[in-house]
């Protein structure tokens, strides 16, 4: 079974007066330990397409399931769920609460799932480590560079035990040399782990680290690239 | 902006509020018992001694009524007597009054609950308050001997005849007094024609003043200025002074109110300047003086205030207003509010004083919150400003 | 690790917080203190009603409270003696006490009075008269002649210790019976009123004056504990044959003092409730602000996968520590404040004349109740909280998209 199934998703936003037509029939099967890219245009809808799979957004036609779940039939509350438990979430910037320090946001997310104290702290403690943070758990955001901001992104999206991780252009505001740094560390979670990696981005440093490219353009499915 | 508009609106309808209370006790005692002003011998306001009384006051009497500003006049004189029934005695006062005069001066005639009102003929007959007539156990028509002592200090006595029952609701009031005619009364106190206390209703509390002064000229006019005249303020001290108090501490209720509301209300003044920072930097930068900016910042600051505090005493005039015709009553207050003399509904009062003083503490005060963030602007550099979020 | 997360929150702007906690600990301490204030003035009122002779309870013969003459006098007080005797709990004091309608007279001046005949070693405890005396000397177990006046009440006849003073008042025969008695000692009470109303002799003097052989008129209890004061005069009343006597607790004898008690309660209610409003604009404010400011972070809170009913949660904490804060603090300040104050009180001898119209006494001292504290506290609190309801509900409805989009 693929991890992701889109079946002619559409998505239509309305600015003000103006209908946009964001999504216009994606249809697109995502495997199981995937890394890949939605690669395109700013305004192609690729991130769109990734908050939905994510169950941030709802498609107004046309089927997504993911890791089995059907999201049009799920309510705000099992969504909320599915994102507790399924997916994590790295965004571009902004990942993090600022009056928390590195190892207090990773273990949030475990909070919010209800595990012990002491199994949150080692986890946390642990999984800062293999992202290479050791030491630095007890700064806070402000305190951290860029890169490093990801990687805690990163740490915490992965702490959870998700079957995905959605990454939406997370190497936008780093300098290449963070960059590739992060997605090495990335793509070693995905290998080691078995989590699906699916990132949006128009930067050709991570479309060549992903093992599957898909091309995103005005709405629409543009081009299916397996690499190895 | 809400709170401006709230804390006005409190403020007038609580000061019109304490105003309106403060007129309605103020007349309600003047009515009941003083009258506006009286002419008096010198200090028989202190000791009530018998002995010092208004000699030959038809002449006083006649200069005085006829001056403007004066609603009613009459003579009074008061004395203390033991009261016996057939069964019962009792201490109690004695008033000599005159009955038509006396009618238009206060509000003895419209209480009457018993039996009726005196007539100018009715020598020998007596008004009782409904609690001295419960405690001697008397009603009209029933007899009631009287023993005191006269001017000259001969025994006063003498039996009068129930003729009514009056209840004011002041329980002080109704358990002490007698009135009878004042002719009776100078006739069995010796009093040889005088009377205690010339007693004189002006037109309004506001025209007191000018019928004192006009008074006292009246009478150096005639050659009486061994008599006093007395306004109700030194004839009930104790009633100017629980208003004194009573404004005091409301004053400092409602400065407590208002900063309260001012520190409330600081955090949005500093919000809304600060929200537009990078504004005030692109305006510093093409060549605004700071000084100007921080008088355009007080302005709208200013503006701002003045819709609230215009909102504030529309809903504050509209809200008392409405009490204003109908009264406020409240559930439990009525035995008290009686026995001060007041009615049972509060009628609050709106006045040039209350609907401006109110506002006017907010408007201040606000202001003076304003001036921290208003300092914040001054000192802005347009640079850094700019680059603000 | 919520909790931690919520304090921090408060202090990300120590400005806006630091304004806000200052509306809110002005708001309480005003609550309390000025609520003290009140209260004193309201007990002051009750004190002055129950120490100047009421008492807690009162045995009379039927009909006395409505016409207290010598007519209504209790003709066997050993009955009630009895009664007393039996179910009145240890530490109570009770007193058996002569009291006429009089006229006091001398050379000059006659004024009407309540001439009260007291057991003088047993009255001692029981009310105001025992302590007041300011000069001449108490009345004597044996006092045929003795006189207790007040102050004012000297004056008023221009009169001095060891003048004579003439007493009249109905006997039981239905006579005029009067005495001349000699002044001994001036009390001092807390209103003037009470120095002009009450003229004190002994209880013999009195019954021998007025013909009264082993009557009385009142019986008069002081209780350790104010509040047993309704369930013991019921207990009595049901003692005694229900036909023959009245029993009446201090709020029956003194109903105004009971209805503005009442009054003074819904006042200080009143306070408060317009004290929050005031308080209330800035705190929505302030919540609201600190919401929208987040508006980012709470869109990531709910990517990650929180529920809006957590989020809801959260704001309501932190405006909770906000809350307890600025009432622990008001709290503090506020009994300060009045432990400031509560061995001097507040003087209101410069307005002697005012405080006396109004039924006060000559000092104020503000008066803690904790029920007033748990009220004003209870207010704050849960007003507060349902107030910053809106903001808190208002975060829990950004979709994550808009506010993830605010970048």
């Amino acid at each position: 079974m693929n991890m992701v199934e889109c079946r002619d998703v559409k998505k239509i936003y309305r600015q003000g007066k103006m209908e946009v037509q964001a999504l216009r029939g994606v249809t697109l099967s995502i495997e199981k330990g995937a890394f890949m890219a939605l690669a395109g245009p700013s305004g192609s809808g690729k991130t769109t397409l990734l908050n939905i799979i994510g169950g941030l957004d709802t498609a107004d036609s046309g089927t997504v399931v993911v890791d089995g779940d059907t999201l049009a039939e799920m309510d705000q509350g099992d969504l909320a769920d599915m994102r507790l438990r399924k997916v994590g979430f790295v965004f571009q910037s902004y990942n993090l609460i600022p009056v928390l320090s590195a190892r207090e946001n990773v273990e949030f997310i475990m909070l919010l799932q209800g595990v012990s104290p002491r199994e949150r702290r080692e986890r946390a403690l642990s999984i800062l480590e293999e992202v290479g943070l050791a030491g630095l758990h007890d700064r806070r955001p402000a305190e951290l560079s860029g890169g490093q901001q990801q990687r805690v992104a990163v740490a915490r999206a992965i702490v959870s035990g998700p079957s995905i991780v959605l990454a939406d252009e997370p190497t936008a505001n780093l300098d290449s040399q963070t960059g590739s740094d992060l997605l090495d560390m990335m793509k070693k979670m995905n290998e080691e782990k078995k989590v699906t990696f699916i990132f949006s981005t128009h930067d050709r440093m991570v479309m060549d680290y992903a093992r599957r490219l898909v091309l995103i353009r005005d709405g629409q499915v543009d081009g299916d690239h397996p690499r190895e | 902006m809400t709170a401006i508009a709230f804390a006005s609106t409190l403020l007038i309808f609580m000061l019109s509020w304490q105003f309106g209370s403060y007129e309605t006790m103020i007349n309600a005692s003047v009515k009941i018992q003083t009258g506006h002003l009286q002419v008096q011998a010198p200090e028989y306001n202190e000791d009530k001694d018998m002995r010092r009384v208004v000699e030959k006051p038809e002449e006083i009497g006649k200069r005085i009524s006829t001056l403007p500003g004066v609603a009613a006049l009459a003579f009074r004189a008061n004395g203390f007597v033991l009261a016996s029934s057939r069964d019962r005695t009792y201490g109690a006062f004695v008033v000599g009054i005159e009955p038509e005069r006396e009618a238009a001066l206060s509000t003895l005639k419209g209480i009457i609950r018993q039996g009726s009102y005196l007539a100018g003929e009715d020598d020998g007959q007596a008004l009782l308050g409904e609690l001295l007539a419960a405690n001697l156990q008397v009603g009209p028509g029933d007899e009631l001997t009287v023993i005191g002592q006269g001017r000259d200090g001969s025994v006063a006595a003498t039996v009068l005849v129930v003729k009514g029952l009056y209840r004011s609701g002041q329980d002080e009031f109704d358990r002490s007094a007698i009135h009878i005619p004042l002719s009776t009364f100078q006739d069995v106190f010796s009093m040889r024609g005088s009377v205690h206390e010339v007693v004189i209703l002006a037109n309004a509390l506001s025209r007191v003043p000018e019928v004192k002064k006009k008074a006292r000229e009246a009478l150096r006019e005639t050659g009486r200025d061994d008599l006093v005249v007395l306004d109700w303020r030194e004839l009930l001290p104790g009633l100017v002074q629980a208003i004194q108090m009573d404004l005091v501490s409301g004053f400092i209720f409602y400065v407590i109110l208002v900063v309260v509301v001012a520190f409330s209300i600081l955090n949005t003044f500093l919000m809304a300047i600060l929200e537009r920072t990078r504004e005030f930097g692109v305006l510093l930068a093409i060549g605004m003086k700071p000084k100007r900016l921080v008088r355009l910042v007080l302005a709208e600051s200013a503006v701002l205030t003045f819709f609230g505090i215009a909102a504030g005493i529309l809903f504050g005039v509209l809200l008392t207003g409405y009490f204003q015709e109908h009264g406020i009553f409240i559930p439990g207050s009525t035995e008290i509010l009686h026995q001060f003399g007041l009615p049972e509904r509060i009628y609050p009062r709106l006045s040039g004083l209350s609907v401006t003083l109110g506002p006017v503490l907010v408007f201040l005060i606000t202001l003076l919150t304003a001036l921290y963030p208003a300092g914040r602007v001054k000192r802005l550099r347009a640079v850094d400003a700019m680059a603000a979020p | 690790m919520i909790l931690e997360f919520a304090w921090r929150n408060i202090w990300r702007n120590r400005r806006r917080t630091a304004i806000i906690l200052t509306a809110v600990v002005i708001g309480v301490w005003s609550m309390i203190f000025l609520g003290a204030l009140m209260r004193g003035i309201a007990d002051q009122m009750v004190r002055n009603g129950i120490a100047t002779l009421t008492g807690h309870i009162q045995v009379h013969q039927k009909g006395f409270q409505a016409d207290p003459s010598i007519e209504n006098r209790i003709r066997e007080p050993g009955e009630i003696r009895h009664v007393l005797e039996e179910t009145m709990p240890a530490k109570s004091l009770w007193t058996a006490r002569v009291r006429v309608p009089a006229v006091a007279a001398n050379a000059r001046h006659s004024a009407g009075v309540t001439l009260v005949g007291i057991d003088p070693p047993v009255e001692k405890d029981l009310s105001f008269i025992g302590q007041a005396v300011r000069s001449g000397r108490y009345l004597e177990k044996e006092d045929p002649r003795g006189i207790l006046v007040g102050e004012a009440f000297l004056h008023q006849f221009e009169t001095r210790i060891g003048h004579r003073l003439v007493l009249m008042s109905q006997d039981t025969a239905g006579e005029i019976a009067s005495r001349s008695f000699t002044i001994v000692g001036i009390f001092q009470g807390e209103m003037e009123s009470t120095e002009k109303a009450y003229a004190f002799v002994t209880r013999e003097a009195a019954r021998e004056m007025l013909k009264m052989d082993g009557a009385v008129s009142v019986f008069a209890i002081l209780l350790p504990e104010e509040k047993d004061a309704g369930p013991l005069a019921a207990r009595i009343q049901n003692s005694l044959p229900p036909d023959s006597y009245e029993v009446l607790t201090w709020r029956d004898m003194l109903p105004l003092v009971s209805a503005v008690l009442a009054l003074y309660d819904q006042f200080i209610f009143l306070w408060y409730v317009v004290v929050f409003i005031a308080m209330g604009f800035g705190l929505v404010n302030t919540v609201l602000m600190a919401v929208y400011e987040r508006m980012r972070e709470f869109g990531l809170l709910k990517a990650l996968g929180m529920r809006p009913l957590r989020i809801v949660g959260d704001v309501l904490l932190e405006a909770f520590f906000i809350l307890v804060i600025g009432v622990l603090a008001g709290n503090v300040l506020g009994i300060l404040s009045v432990l400031a104050l509560k061995t001097r009180g507040i003087d209101l001898s410069a307005v002697s004349a005012g405080s006396e119209f109004a039924g006060l006494g000559r000092v104020i001292y503000p008066t803690l109740e904790l029920r007033d504290i748990l009220l004003a506290n209870g207010v704050v609190l849960i007003l507060g909280l349902v107030v910053s309801l809106y903001p808190a509900l208002r975060a829990a409805r950004f979709t994550p998209v808009e506010a993830l989009a605010r970048t």
